[in-house]
C-alpha cells in the first residue's frame, strides 16, 4: 500500500472564472445564429442528397427533377399560388401544434380539429342567409371555426387537467371519433347527393388571390393567407410578449416551477389545448371560405399530421413555422409537378427524410429522444 | 516516500494550469457543421449534373397527349384506379399516345392535377373517380378546347329531376354495375343452393345500392324464394377500407346459411375472402378479377371495364371522334361482366354457365331490364 | 491483487462538453490503490462529470484514462464494471418493488435452472453484508427501506459486481449524523480490505474526517491535490473558491438583540395541527404545530425525508392539507400560491432546478417568477420595467455575470441561488420560507445568503429555515425544531440546542415536543 504524501501542497492563485464552466455568456449573436441555422441547414442538404440518390435510382437526372419541381412551384404564378394555399393550412396546423409544444403538450389532434373547424364554418354558412353583410360574416366564420376546433382541443385539455389523462392518447382517439362523426353527419344528413360534400355556403366567401392579381388564375390561394400571417404574428406576440404566454411557456418548460410561480398549471393546460384546437380549426377556413365553399370529407387529409412536422422543423417558433410550411407546401405541390418523371412516393420519402433529418437536428427533439439521466452537478 | 509519480503540474508548489483553450468544443462542433455544409453542397451540386441514360425520353413526334389523375392513394387499389391505368397503358402501347399520370397527395391536388395537365396542353385529361365531378365540370368550362373524361362521373339533375348534361367537351364514363351484379346474383343463387346468399357493401350509398339492387334482382330471377342477406360496413368512406369489419359481417352471413357472398366494398372485401377461406365457402369479387386474393374460394368477380372505357376515350380522341356526353357501359358494351376462365371453371357447372350466358343475352337484347335502385 | 506499482486511477487532461457547456476542461485525477480519496469542489466544478467519465457513462472529448496502469480511455459502463470500477449515484438506481437481494442481483442473477434462486441470493447478500458491515435485511422490499439503508443496498450492489474501485457521489446528503458515521466505518473497512474509494463531496468536515488525499476541482479543472493530514478546511475552501471565505462551520450564532418573548407579540406565522398526505395517501406531516414571531428565525433540523419538504410546500400552497396556517392572523386556507405571495409570503424552495427557477428563462424573467402579474402593461409584460428590476437586483445581490438576458441555466449554482434569494427578498413579504437555502452553493455564496437571512430577521420578518445541515441551523436559528417521521419531535431554544442534544431526536431515538 502506498502511503499518502504527508506534505501539504499549497494552492496556486487560479482566478475564479466569473461563470464557472459555461461558454454561453460569451456567445455572440453570430454564434447564436450559427447554432440556430447550421444544424437544420445540414439536415436539409442531407435530405437533398438523399433525394438525388433516390432520383438516380429511378433513372432520372436530379438536376432535371429539381428544376421541374421549382418550375412547377415557385416558377410560375399558378404553382406559387398553390404553394401559398397549401402553406396557409399548414401554418395554422403548425402553429396549433407549436402552441401545444410550448406548453409541454403534444397535440396529435390537429387533423380532427382542422376538420371540425371547417365543418362548423360550413354549417354556419348553411344557416347564414345570402346577402348577410360580408364584414360581419368573417368574424362569425372565424368564431365558428375556432369553436369547432377549440371544442375538440378542449376535451383532451380538460381530461388532462382534471384526471391526468395523457393528451397524446386522447387526441389520437379523438381524431378517430371526430372524423368518423363528421363523416357520418356529412354522408347521412348534409351531403349533396352523389358527392361527399355539403351544400355551398351562400355568403361571406372570401376572394381568391387571383381576383386581386389575375396571374394567380386558377390557383386556390385566397385571402385566408392574411389570417395565417396575422395568426403567426399574434401567436408570437402572445407567446413571447404577454403574461399569459410567459406562464404558458413556463408550464411547458418546468411545470413544478410554474406551479411554484403561482401559475394555475391545470388551467394553462386546458386553455392551451383549447387555443391550439381553435387555431387548427380556423385553418379549415382556407378550404371552406376561400376555396371550395363547402365542407368535403377529407378536405385537408394529412395537413394536421403534417402540422406536427411543420412545428418541429420550424422549432415551434412562428417565423420558423412560416418557413417550414412553405417548404412542405413546396414539396407537396412540387410532387405533382415532377410526377411525370418520378413516382409520388419519391416525394413522400423525400418529405420523410426532411422531417427526420431536421427534427433530429433540433435540440428539443434530441432532448425528447435522449433518456433522462440522474441529476447531480455537471 | 512516494511510490508513484504525480504529474508535475500538480505537485509543484504554485499550481499553474494552462489557460483554457479559446477554441471550445462548441466552436469546434460549429466549424465541423460548416465543413459538413460545404461537403454536402458539393456532393449535391455534383449529383445535380448526373444524367443517367434514358432520363427524360425525347418527345416521339407529333401525337396525342393524355393525362390521367388518380384519386388519393388510388393506384394499387386493384379496382377502378388500376383499371384506368391498364387502359391508358394499353392505349400507349397500341395507339402510340403519350400518357402522363398524376397521383394527388391531398384533396386540393385533384383540381391542381387536372389543371396542371390542362395547362400543359394535353389533348385529353381523365379524372378517375366520382369525386372529380365538380372539378372536371369546372375545368371543362375553363379549357373548352381540351377534352375531358370522368370515370364514374356523377351526372347532376336539376330540381325537376331532369339530367343536366355535362359540358360538350366532357365525357362521363358511367357503368351499369347493376347488370353485372345481376349475373353474379343469379350465379350465387344457382351455385349456393342454400336459398340464402350474402351481400357485403362498403359505404351505404346510392352507388353501392346499385350493386345490391342488381344482385338481388339476379338472385330472384333464378330463385324467387331465396333470401339476400345484405349488410353494409358503414356509412363513411372508411367502410371501403375495413377488412376486419368485412370479415365479421361475412362470417355472420355464412353462419346464417349463406354459401356465397358478393362484396362491393373495396379493400373491406379482403376480409370477406378471409372469411370464405376460413369457413370453406365462396365469395364473389368486384371491379377486377380478384381470384388471386383467395384462390379456390373466389367463385367469380363482377368486373367493371374501366380499362376498356378509358381506352375507348383515348382511341376516340386519337381518331378525332371524341364527343362529350354520357357514356353508359353495360353488358352490351362489355363495360361490365363476370369472370369465367380456367381458374374458376371448375367451380361453375356448365349448365349454370349456359344459364348465365342466356341471361346476358336477354339483358343485352333488352328482354330483361335490371333495376338500378332498390 | 492489482499491480501496485501503477496508480489505481490516473485521469489526464480530461475534456468533456455538453453542447456549449464545458463541464471538464483539462481535469486531472490520480488515486493510489487502497486510499480514500476526496474529490471536492463547488457545485458545477465538474466532479460528477469526471467520475461519470471514469465509470464509462460518458466518453471524454479528449484526454487519457488509466485504471491499474491500463489505458481505458473512453470505455463503456460494462467495461468499467468488468474492470471493478463501480459508482454509487446521488439518485439511487434501485427497483423499489423488488427486495434488497433481488436488487443486488439485478443483472447478474443467481439462478437454479431458469428460476431465480432467492435463498442463495439472500444468503450471498447476507454474507457480503457481514463482511463489509453494510447491514440491511436482504428480504425487505427496497420501498420499505430508509434512505440510508437504500444507499447501503446501492453500495452492496456495486461491491457484489466485484468493484475494487468505488465511487461515491455525495453520499451523505441524505444521511443523519449517526448514519454518516456508519458509512465512514464501512468505507474504512472496504479500504482495509484492499479497495479504493473516491468520495465526491463539497462538505469539508467529511473530507477532513475520512479522506487521506484530496483533489480539488474548480470550473472543470483540477486546481490542487493535497494530503489530508497536512491541510485545513480553510485551505481547501480557498482552493475550491479561489479566495478566502468565512465558513458556515465557524459562524457563531448571533442572537437578535430584541428577540421577543413568544406570545408577547402576535406571531407572523402560525401553524396548527397541520396534516399533509403524501402521494401514497399516507400522512407525511402528522399534526405539526408551531408559530414564528416577527424578528425570529425558526430552524427545522432533521434528516431529509421526514416531512420537511411537505411542510414547507403546504405552507406555500403547493400541497393540500388539513389544519390551519395563518399569516399575520389571516387564515391561508382559501388562498392559492399567488394569493399567498401577495399576502406576504416569500419562499425559497429547496429544489432550485425543478421549482425555484425556469432554467431556460433569462435572469430577468426568473427574477419576476411568481410576480409576473405585477409586471404587466395590459396583457403584455412590461419588459423595460422587468429589465430595470433585474439590473437593480443583479447589482444589489452581486449576481454574476451581470447580464439580465442570460438564461439562468448558464449561471453557476451559487449565482442561480442568488437569483432565487434576490427575488424572494425583494418582494414585499412578512414571512420567509427558506428550504435548504444553501444546498449545492459554493462557500462564498453561503456566506452571502446567510447574511441576507439574518438581515430579514433583523427587519422583523419571520423566517422558517429548513436545512439538512445541522451546522447551518445552529448558526442561524433563534429556536430549533427537529422533524422526525412527520412530527415535530423537539422544539428547543437555541441555547439548549447542540449537535449532541439534537442528535437523538433526529434519529428518532427520543421525542420531546
Amino acid at each position: 500500500m502506498s502511503a499518502p504524501d504527508p506534505t501539504l501542497m499549497p494552492v496556486g492563485d487560479v482566478p475564479a472564472p466569473a461563470a464557472a464552466s459555461i461558454t454561453r455568456p460569451g456567445a455572440s449573436r453570430r454564434t447564436q445564429l450559427e447554432e440556430a441555422v447550421l444544424p437544420p441547414l445540414v439536415a436539409l442538404l442531407l435530405a437533398a442528397v438523399v433525394g438525388d440518390v433516390l432520383i438516380l435510382t429511378f433513372g432520372q437526372s436530379p438536376g432535371a427533377v429539381y428544376r421541374l419541381l421549382l418550375d412547377g412551384t415557385w416558377g410560375n404564378a399558378y404553382g406559387f399560388g398553390q404553394v401559398l394555399y397549401k402553406a396557409t393550412t399548414l401554418v395554422f396546423t403548425g402553429l396549433a401544434v407549436a402552441l401545444g409544444l410550448r406548453a409541454g403538450l403534444f397535440n396529435i389532434g390537429a387533423e380532427s380539429q382542422l376538420a371540425a373547424g371547417g365543418f362548423c364554418a360550413a354549417l354556419i354558412g348553411l344557416v347564414l342567409p345570402a346577402g348577410f353583410p360580408a364584414l360581419l360574416c368573417l368574424p362569425v366564420y372565424i368564431l365558428a371555426a375556432a369553436i369547432g376546433g377549440g371544442a375538440v382541443g378542449a376535451v383532451p385539455g380538460v381530461l388532462k387537467a382534471r384526471f391526468g389523462a395523457h393528451e397524446v392518447i386522447v387526441t389520437i382517439m379523438l381524431n378517430f371519433i371526430v372524423l368518423a362523426l363528421l363523416n357520418y353527419l356529412t354522408s347521412t344528413r348534409l351531403h349533396v347527393p352523389d358527392t361527399l360534400h355539403t351544400a355551398e355556403i351562400r355568403s361571406g366567401r372570401l376572394p381568391r388571390l387571383a381576383d386581386l392579381w389575375p396571374a394567380f388564375q386558377g390557383s386556390a390561394a385566397n385571402v385566408v393567407i392574411v389570417l395565417a400571417i396575422l395568426a403567426m404574428v399574434g401567436l408570437w406576440w402572445f407567446l413571447f410578449r404577454t403574461r399569459r404566454g410567459f406562464e404558458l411557456r413556463a408550464v411547458g418548460l418546468q411545470p413544478h416551477a410554474a406551479e411554484y410561480g403561482g401559475i394555475d398549471v391545470g388551467g394553462v393546460t386546458w386553455r392551451a389545448l383549447a387555443l391550439s384546437g381553435a387555431i387548427a380549426g380556423i385553418g379549415g377556413l382556407n378550404y371552406v371560405l376561400g376555396y371550395k365553399h363547402y365542407y368535403e370529407e377529407g378536405f385537408a387529409t394529412g395537413a394536421g399530421f403534417l402540422g406536427i412536422a411543420v412545428a418541429l422543423v420550424g422549432r415551434s417558433h412562428p417565423l420558423g413555422i412560416g418557413l417550414a410550411a412553405l417548404l412542405f407546401a413546396t414539396l407537396s405541390q412540387g410532387g405533382l409537378a415532377v410526377n411525370a418523371l418520378v413516382p409520388k412516393q419519391m416525394v413522400d420519402v423525400l418529405q420523410a427524410v426532411v422531417i427526420l433529418a431536421v427534427a433530429t437536428s433540433v435540440p428539443e427533439v434530441r432532448r425528447l429522444l435522449r433518456m433522462r439521466r440522474g441529476g447531480g452537478d455537471r | 516516500m512516494q511510490k508513484y509519480a504525480l504529474s508535475s503540474a500538480l505537485t509543484s508548489n504554485a499550481v499553474t494550469l494552462p489557460p483554457s483553450r479559446p477554441g471550445t468544443s462548441f466552436h469546434r462542433i460549429m466549424r465541423k457543421l460548416l465543413l459538413l455544409v460545404g461537403v454536402l453542397l458539393v456532393v449535391h451540386v455534383a449529383l445535380l449534373f448526373a444524367h443517367p441514360s434514358g432520363a427524360e425520353k425525347p418527345p416521339a413526334g407529333n401525337t396525342v397527349d393524355v393525362g390521367v389523375v388518380f384519386d388519393l392513394g388510388g393506384r394499387g387499389d386493384k379496382s377502378f384506379n388500376d383499371g384506368a391505368y391498364l387502359g391508358a397503358e394499353r392505349a400507349q402501347k397500341e395507339l402510340g399516345v403519350r400518357v402522363r399520370f398524376i397521383e394527388p397527395g391531398e384533396g386540393s391536388d385533384r383540381e391542381s392535377g387536372l389543371r396542371l395537365l390542362a395547362a400543359e396542353g394535353m389533348d385529353l385529361v381523365i379524372g378517375v373517380g366520382f369525386i372529380f365531378t365538380d372539378d372536371l365540370t369546372q375545368l371543362a368550362k375553363e379549357y373548352p378546347t381540351t377534352k375531358f373524361a370522368g370515370v364514374d362521373y356523377s351526372v347532376a339533375t336539376d330540381k325537376d329531376g331532369k339530367v343536366i348534361p355535362p359540358p360538350s367537351n366532357l365525357a362521363a364514363l358511367k357503368f351499369r354495375e347493376e347488370q353485372g351484379s345481376y349475373l353474379v346474383g343469379a350465379l350465387a343463387a344457382l351455385v349456393g343452393k342454400s336459398k340464402k346468399v350474402g351481400f357485403v357493401g362498403g359505404m351505404d350509398s346510392p352507388l353501392i345500392q346499385k350493386f345490391e339492387a342488381g344482385y338481388e334482382a339476379g338472385v330472384h330471377q333464378v330463385c324467387p324464394d331465396c333470401t339476400v342477406l345484405a349488410q353494409y360496413a358503414g356509412v363513411t368512406p372508411e367502410a371501403f377500407r375495413n377488412p376486419g369489419k368485412g370479415k365479421e359481417i361475412a362470417l355472420a352471413q355464412y353462419q346464417q346459411g349463406a354459401n356465397v357472398i358478393f362484396h362491393a366494398s373495396g379493400s373491406t372485401g379482403l376480409g370477406v375472402f378471409e372469411a370464405a377461406r376460413q369457413t370453406n365457402k365462396l365469395a364473389i369479387g368486384v371491379d377486377a378479377d380478384q381470384y388471386a386474393e383467395a384462390p379456390g374460394y373466389v367463385l367469380t368477380s363482377m368486373v367493371k371495364g374501366v380499362d376498356n372505357a378509358v381506352y375507348d376515350a383515348i382511341k376516340k380522341t386519337k381518331d378525332g371522334t371524341f364527343t362529350g356526353g354520357i357514356y353508359q357501359y353495360g353488358l352490351a358494351e362489355q363495360g361490365v361482366g363476370y369472370i369465367y376462365d380456367k381458374n374458376n371453371a371448375k367451380l361453375i357447372p356448365p349448365d349454370v354457365h349456359a344459364r348465365l350466358e342466356q341471361l346476358r343475352q336477354d339483358i343485352v337484347a333488352g328482354r330483361i331490364s335490371v333495376p338500378s335502385t332498390k | 491483487m492489482p499491480d501496485n506499482s501503477a496508480l489505481a486511477i490516473r485521469l489526464r487532461d480530461i475534456v468533456k462538453s455538453f453542447g456549449p457547456v464545458q463541464a471538464n476542461r483539462g481535469a486531472e485525477l490520480e488515486v493510489a490503490h487502497g486510499e480514500i480519496h476526496a474529490l471536492v469542489g463547488e457545485n458545477g466544478a465538474g466532479k460528477s462529470t469526471l467520475m461519470r467519465v471514469l465509470a464509462g457513462m460518458y466518453s471524454p472529448d479528449s484526454g487519457t484514462m488509466e485504471v491499474d496502469g491500463r489505458d481505458v480511455t473512453g470505455w463503456s459502463t460494462a467495461d468499467a464494471i468488468a474492470a471493478g470500477v463501480g459508482m454509487v449515484h446521488q439518485h439511487f438506481m434501485l427497483v423499489p418493488t423488488l427486495t434488497v437481494a433481488e436488487n443486488v442481483m439485478l443483472g447478474s442473477e443467481l439462478t437454479r435452472g431458469p428460476v431465480l434462486d432467492r435463498a442463495a441470493a439472500e444468503e450471498a447478500v447476507r454474507k457480503l453484508s457481514a463482511e463489509t458491515g453494510l447491514a440491511v435485511p436482504p428480504a425487505a422490499r427496497v420501498a420499505d427501506l430508509t434512505v440510508g439503508q437504500a444507499q447501503r443496498v446501492e453500495i452492496l450492489k456495486t461491491l457484489y459486481r466485484g468493484a475494487k474501485i468505488l465511487i461515491l457521489d455525495e453520499p451523505t446528503a441524505v444521511l443523519s449524523p449517526p448514519e454518516v458515521r456508519e458509512l465512514w466505518q464501512v468505507c474504512r473497512s472496504i479500504r482495509d480490505a484492499g479497495g479504493t474509494i473516491v468520495l465526491i463531496t463539497h462538505k469539508l468536515d467529511e473530507v477532513i474526517d475520512v479522506s487521506e488525499t484530496i483533489t480539488v476541482m474548480r470550473a472543470g479543472k483540477t486546481v490542487a491535490r493535497m494530503a489530508t493530514a497536512g491541510t485545513t478546511p480553510q485551505a481547501i475552501a480557498r482552493a475550491m473558491v479561489g479566495r478566502d471565505v468565512a465558513l458556515a462551520l465557524d459562524a457563531e450564532y448571533m442572537g437578535t438583540p430584541l428577540l421577543p418573548e413568544l406570545g408577547a407579540v402576535s406571531a407572523l406565522l402560525e401553524v396548527r395541527d397541520l396534516v399533509v398526505h403524501g402521494a401514497n395517501g399516507q400522512p407525511v406531516v402528522k399534526s405539526a404545530t408551531f408559530s414564528i414571531a416577527p424578528g425570529e428565525i425558526l430552524g427545522i433540523a432533521g434528516v431529509e425525508g421526514n416531512g420537511q419538504t411537505e411542510l414547507v410546500e403546504a405552507i406555500a400552497g403547493l400541497r393540500p392539507y388539513t389544519g390551519s396556517i395563518a399569516l399575520a392572523s389571516r387564515d391561508l386556507a382559501t388562498l392559492n400560491v399567488r394569493a399567498r405571495g401577495d399576502a406576504g409570503l416569500s419562499h425559497i424552495p429547496e429544489d432550485r432546478h425543478e421549482r425555484a427557477l425556469i432554467l431556460d428563462y433569462t435572469v430577468a424573467e426568473n427574477l419576476i417568477l411568481g410576480q409576473q402579474h405585477r409586471f404587466t402593461r395590459g396583457a403584455a409584460l412590461d419588459t423595460p420595467r422587468m429589465l430595470d428590476h433585474a439590473r437593480e437586483l443583479i447589482t444589489r445581490y452581486d449576481i454574476r455575470p451581470d447580464n439580465p438576458s442570460l438564461a439562468a441555466r448558464a449561471l453557476s449554482g451559487g449565482n442561480q441561488q442568488k437569483i432565487v434569494v434576490a427575488r424572494e427578498m425583494a418582494r414585499d413579504f412578512k414571512v420567509l420560507l427558506a428550504a435548504q437555502p444553501t444546498r449545492g452553493v459554493d462557500v462564498g455564496a453561503i456566506e452571502f445568503i446567510h447574511a441576507r437571512l439574518r438581515e430579514a430577521r433583523d427587519q422583523g420578518k419571520a423566517v422558517l429555515l429548513v436545512s439538512a445541515d445541522l451546522a447551518e441551523v445552529l448558526a442561524l436559528a433563534d429556536r430549533v425544531a427537529v422533524m422526525y417521521g412527520g412530527r415535530i419531535v423537539a422544539l428547543l431554544p437555541r441555547s439548549g440546542a447542540t449537535p449532541d442534544t439534537l442528535g437523538p431526536y433526529m434519529t428518532g431515538a427520543e421525542r420531546a415536543a
